[in-house]
């Protein structure tokens, strides 16, 4: 049975992630380098999920689908990283505690697994939040 | 015959590697191939001759559906949305020249606007704390050729800026580091073990958002004062032994990044590194610098400073005034609170960096994007200009992360037809005045 864990999450710049960018917000490379969350192996077990499923991330602000991988720059348990772009942002508050700079690194989310549940592209990722995709 | 065009400056990163070789096709038209860039630089060049790049203006329909419109059109448009909005946004600027800039501040001053750059998001936090306590800095050539001491805190170079390792920080010899990498010590201070952790000699882990606490635990050691045991998760007696080994360097740096800009304390976090900085100087020669990541962030602000005295978020909308005030003129602020009439986004892209409840709000407004390519922005605004590649396809100054200005080269023709930054703004400004002499939109 699957649950559902609470993590502490951060964005950061990774060089798949640059590299996807110059490619094209609509390219694979980006989208393959942006769409995943990195954790650690021991929350993996606590997940109860294996590698490279899919799964639920959820914040005060709200919710994105993106794939869970195993790190490779290491990350000590209960610490998880989904690269900057428009799926982490999906996730991040914007409040800035008038500084102008929104909570970007450290605020706490939910991790459940959504093993059908489609990841949405780049471009649409932002259009459905924003209430411009037609259907 | 294919031709080299050498000593080219990277359009991407704020390390503005200045000795990339591309190769361009006989006709000037297509980059063959890319030498010495990083893997993020290279994309950036091979980027312009990938197929299906957008070459005219596109302007939303009612459907949705994006229609080609010619430049005329577009620009018209544009400065009729900004002459018509009584406070709109004007943002990004990071990815285009200082004189295409100038141009948009003055229409800025025209229209009321508010001027501000991809730093609101990135090293605003760095900003403020230099506004308050100063800087004691120095340029990268000097870290190459003195620093024996090199700190990275919260910053990730190895991905973020590739190869300013190699040009500047770790690797290369320089006049009074002619041992190079076995003549420097380097450390890391990261809540991961990132990849410029493993090309450090000491890698100090510190718990999450617990940067300020170990910052001020360095200053306490340096005066030699005591510690609790633990500090942000770092034993002290690894302080102590840092502390002491900073020392006895003959010139000590600390560059930092978003791991301190963005983390829970955000200026204050540079506040303490800044003042642990000033500390060490009593013992050796020690300066600290801003990892500046995107292209030329520095440049805007430092247009910004010489025209206003503000280096982001510079409130123009009172005309004969500039007013500068961090959560009240800076962008996610500015959307959050739902205070623009409009956005006018250029060379940048906030729709990927920008929290999704400041582009919801941002969505609803007029929208106007100039950037050369389709991204997560354009695709939500009501109008796309296209405009040629700054560094690429058309020249122009931009500062490097250590403030030195870089006279930028153009590498091939941009597709026929395609208008650069500054003539697209120059364009507007002059539909601006005409606008405003007759009185409005
Ligand atoms: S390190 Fe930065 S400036 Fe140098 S080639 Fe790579 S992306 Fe370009």
């Amino acid at each position: 049975m699957a649950n559902k864990i609470t993590l502490n999450l951060i964005t950061c710049r990774t060089i798949q992630q640059g590299v996807g960018m110059e490619a094209g917000k609509t390219s694979k490379k980006y989208f393959d380098a942006c769409t995943i969350i990195h954790m650690h192996p021991e929350d993996f077990k606590k997940l109860g999920a294996w590698k490279n499923t899919n799964v639920k991330v959820t914040s005060s602000v709200g919710s994105v689908i993106v794939k869970a991988v195993e790190t490779r720059e290491d990350l000590v348990p209960g610490l998880a990283h989904i690269p900057m772009g428009p799926w982490a942002n999906r996730i991040v508050p914007a409040y800035t505690f008038s500084t102008g700079e929104p909570c970007f690194k450290g605020f706490p989310v939910d991790v459940e697994v959504a093993t059908n549940e489609r990841i949405m592209g780049a471009i649409e990722v932002v259009q459905d939040a924003c209430g411009l995709i037609r259907k | 015959m294919p031709k080299d065009v050498t000593d080219v400056i990277c359009p991407f990163c704020g390390t503005l590697c200045d000795d990339v070789v591309v190769t361009v096709s006989d006709d000037n038209k297509t980059i063959l191939s890319v030498k010495n860039a990083c893997a993020i630089g290279a994309e950036k060049f091979n980027h312009q001759r990938l197929p299906g790049r957008v070459k005219r203006p596109r302007m939303r329909q009612p459907d949705g559906t994006y229609k080609e419109v010619s430049y005329d059109e577009a620009i018209d448009w544009t400065a009729k949305m900004l002459v018509k909005s009584r406070k709109t946004l004007m943002y990004g600027w990071a990815s285009t020249s200082c004189q295409a800039m100038s141009i948009g501040h003055e229409i800025a001053e025209k229209v009321g606007g508010i001027v501000d750059n991809c730093a609101t998001v990135c090293h605003g936090s760095s900003l403020i704390a230099i506004e308050d306590v100063g800087v004691p800095s120095c340029t990268l050539g000097e870290v190459k050729n003195r620093a024996d001491r090199v700190i990275f805190w919260g910053c990730n170079p190895a991905h973020a800026h590739p190869r300013h390792m190699s040009r500047y920080s770790i690797f290369p010899r320089g006049f009074f580091t002619v041992k190079g990498h076995k003549g420097r010590k380097i450390y890391c201070v990261d809540c991961r073990y990132t990849d410029t952790a493993k090309c450090a000699d000491t890698f100090i882990q510190v718990q999450q958002g617990f940067d300020y606490e170990l910052l001020d635990a360095f200053r306490t050691a340096a005066r030699g004062e005591a510690l609790p045991d633990t500090v942000g998760g770092v034993p002290k007696e690894k302080i102590y032994e840092v502390v002491e080994e900073l020392k006895g360097g003959r010139f000590g740096i600390i560059f930092f990044g978003m791991g301190l800009t963005h983390t829970m304390g955000r200026n204050h976090n540079i506040d303490e590194a800044i003042c642990l900085t000033r500390d060490m100087n009593d013992f050796t020669k020690f300066v600290i610098m801003a990892m500046r990541g995107h292209w030329n962030v520095t440049g805007s602000g430092q247009v910004l400073g010489w025209q206003y005295g503000f280096p982001y978020a510079v409130d123009l909308s009172r005309r004969d005034q500039a007013r500068h005030q961090t959560g009240e003129t800076t962008s996610v602020d500015l959307l959050n609170r739902n205070e623009v009439e409009a956005c006018f986004y250029i060379a940048t892209d906030p729709g990927a960096h920008f929290p999704i409840n400041a582009m919801i709000s941002s969505s609803k407004k007029p929208t106007v994007t100039i950037d050369p390519h389709i991204n997560c922005t354009t695709e939500i605004s009501d109008v796309h200009i296209p405009v040629a590649m700054v560094g690429v396809e058309v020249g122009g100054c931009a500062y490097r992360m250590d403030n030195v200005p870089i006279e930028t080269r153009k590498v091939v023709e941009p597709p026929e037809g395609m208008l650069t930054d500054e003539e697209v703004l120059t364009k507007i400004n002059n539909r601006v005045d005409e606008l405003l002499a007759k009185g409005g939109a």
